[in-house]
């Protein structure tokens, strides 16, 4: 274990608190047996045919095209997955998508044309997938949190509308602590970076046997790359979305509060 | 000329209509109470006169122009609108003012107090501070700063006591004196004898009396 390198046994040997677990809702009748071992094999299964494609992709002989293609094809899933959890924005899924490219692209832009790291198939996936799947998260809760905010806050927005205010500006308080709400957390997982919590990019470097100093610059810039792509995908969906909630003559759209959770 | 002409005018509902084919014509002048039970169609009415709302069919006309035709944010700063509950900026009454009208001096913003029956030391007086009453006319007044030549207001006395009521019913009687002719929504019978210079009754989206 020392190279950090775990193999079949290995991996059948960590599962051995999933057993524990499932003695636990055995035990307890939780009932969580069958969800338990589907998560289990569905984890493997679905782990086993991305590492097998990923080999496709790293592979230093491979055509970096297939590395571009699954960039955007994390972007269109992104957007989907978006989608499915703030279906009470109108035109969730073309907003999506938008921050989605928007930070990826930005992102890509930064990580490679200043060198951060080189372009490579062992590169592009892994930090397309780090930046778009943390800036997704943020993207629906600005979406969530700005329809709430404006159905909550209707009577205040249309007493500015009736001032004859245009629509942005009607909405701008609103707007501004969505965007406050999406982005704070990242803030505060950078302050906390470290002494707090050990990065998933830092622990795997790590374990596989990169010096930590090594590994710990590699998190470092992975993590500003992620603070600056949320941004970058709150921005572009609290923007975006800001539109579609008013019509082009400055009227407020009828709108749904979000019931479901996250 | 008619302040308001609906001509035909529809706004979809979720069962049925807000509005079911109204035609009528508000007065230009003196006070005008919408009148009607609840979910007669009142406030669609009257937010269809600053375009808060807009009609699925039919046409608004304002002084004879067709309202989809006008610039909605002049039109809005011209038809200004006092809404149920009192609705205040965060902040004190000076900030509230500013966002009607940012460029307004203390001396200007005193005088629209004065005309919303509040002394000028409200300026300094946090928005969440006020009474009902107390807000309502603070509305009034930031209202009154984009200078309307009409104000709407929907059922505004409905959270007030009976005398701040009477007040806000004396200074709608003192504005259509000075040539601001009001549009008011009330379901109150009492209060349209009190300052009602013209009625028109609606029940279920349609237009059920006429009264100039």
């Amino acid at each position: 274990m020392s190279t950090g390198e775990v193999g079949a046994a290995g991996l059948a040997l960590s599962m051995v608190l999933v057993v524990a677990a499932l003695a636990l809702s055995r035990w307890q009748h939780l009932r969580l047996e069958r969800d338990l071992v589907v998560s289990v094999v569905r984890s493997v299964i679905q782990l086993l045919i991305v590492g097998a494609a990923l080999k496709l992709v790293v592979d230093p002989g491979a055509w970096l095209g297939w590395s571009w293609l699954w960039v955007v094809g994390i972007v269109v899933f992104a957007a989907a997955t978006v989608a499915r959890r703030a279906p009470e924005l109108p035109g969730v899924f073309g907003i999506a998508l938008a921050a989605n490219a928007a930070s990826a692209a930005i992102g890509m832009a930064v990580t490679f044309g200043l060198g951060i790291f080189e372009v490579s198939g062992r590169t592009i996936v892994p930090v397309a997938g780090m930046l778009v799947g943390n800036a997704m998260k943020s993207g629906v809760v600005a979406g969530r949190r700005l329809v709430d905010a404006t159905a909550q806050q209707r009577a205040e927005i249309e007493a500015r509308l009736a001032l004859g205010l245009p629509a942005d500006a009607a909405a701008r308080p609103i707007v501004r602590a969505t965007l406050r709400t999406a982005i704070s957390p990242q803030i505060e997982n950078t302050k906390a970076l470290g002494f707090v919590f050990l990065p998933g990019a830092m622990t795997g470097l790590i374990l596989a046997g990169v010096d930590p100093v090594q590994a710990v610059l590699t998190q470092g810039a992975l993590m500003y790359l992620i603070l600056g792509g949320v941004v970058v995908t709150t921005a572009v969906t609290t923007l975006l979305a800001q539109r579609r909630l008013f019509t082009a003559d400055h009227r407020l759209v009828p709108l749904a509060r979000s019931t479901a959770d996250q | 000329m008619a302040l308001f002409a609906f001509e035909q005018v529809t706004v979809a509902g979720v069962l049925r209509p807000r509005l079911d084919g109204v035609t009528a014509e508000l007065p230009d002048g003196g006070v005008t109470a919408v009148a009607g039970p609840s979910g007669a169609g009142k406030s669609t009415l009257l937010r269809c006169c600053n375009r808060l709302e807009a009609p699925d069919a039919g046409v608004v006309r304002y002084r004879g122009e067709d309202l989809a035709a006008r610039d909605v944010l002049a039109h809005r700063r011209e038809v200004g609108m006092v809404f149920q509950q009192p609705v205040l900026f965060p902040g004190t009454v000076r900030d509230n003012l500013h966002v009607a009208d940012p460029g307004l001096d203390d001396h200007a913003a005193a005088a629209l107090l004065q005309r919303a029956a509040l002394a000028p030391a409200f300026l300094d007086r946090e928005a969440g501070s006020l009474s009902g009453g107390e807000g309502q006319r603070a509305c009034l007044a930031r209202a009154l700063a984009t200078r309307p030549r009409v104000l709407l207001m929907d059922e505004p006395t409905s959270a007030l006591d009976r005398d701040a009521t009477l007040l806000l019913e004396r200074l709608m009687g003192e504005l259509a004196d000075d040539g601001v002719p009001v549009v008011l929504v009330t379901h109150d019978d009492e209060q349209r004898g009190r300052v009602a210079d013209a009625v028109l009754e609606l029940r279920e989206g349609q237009v059920t009396h006429e009264h100039r």
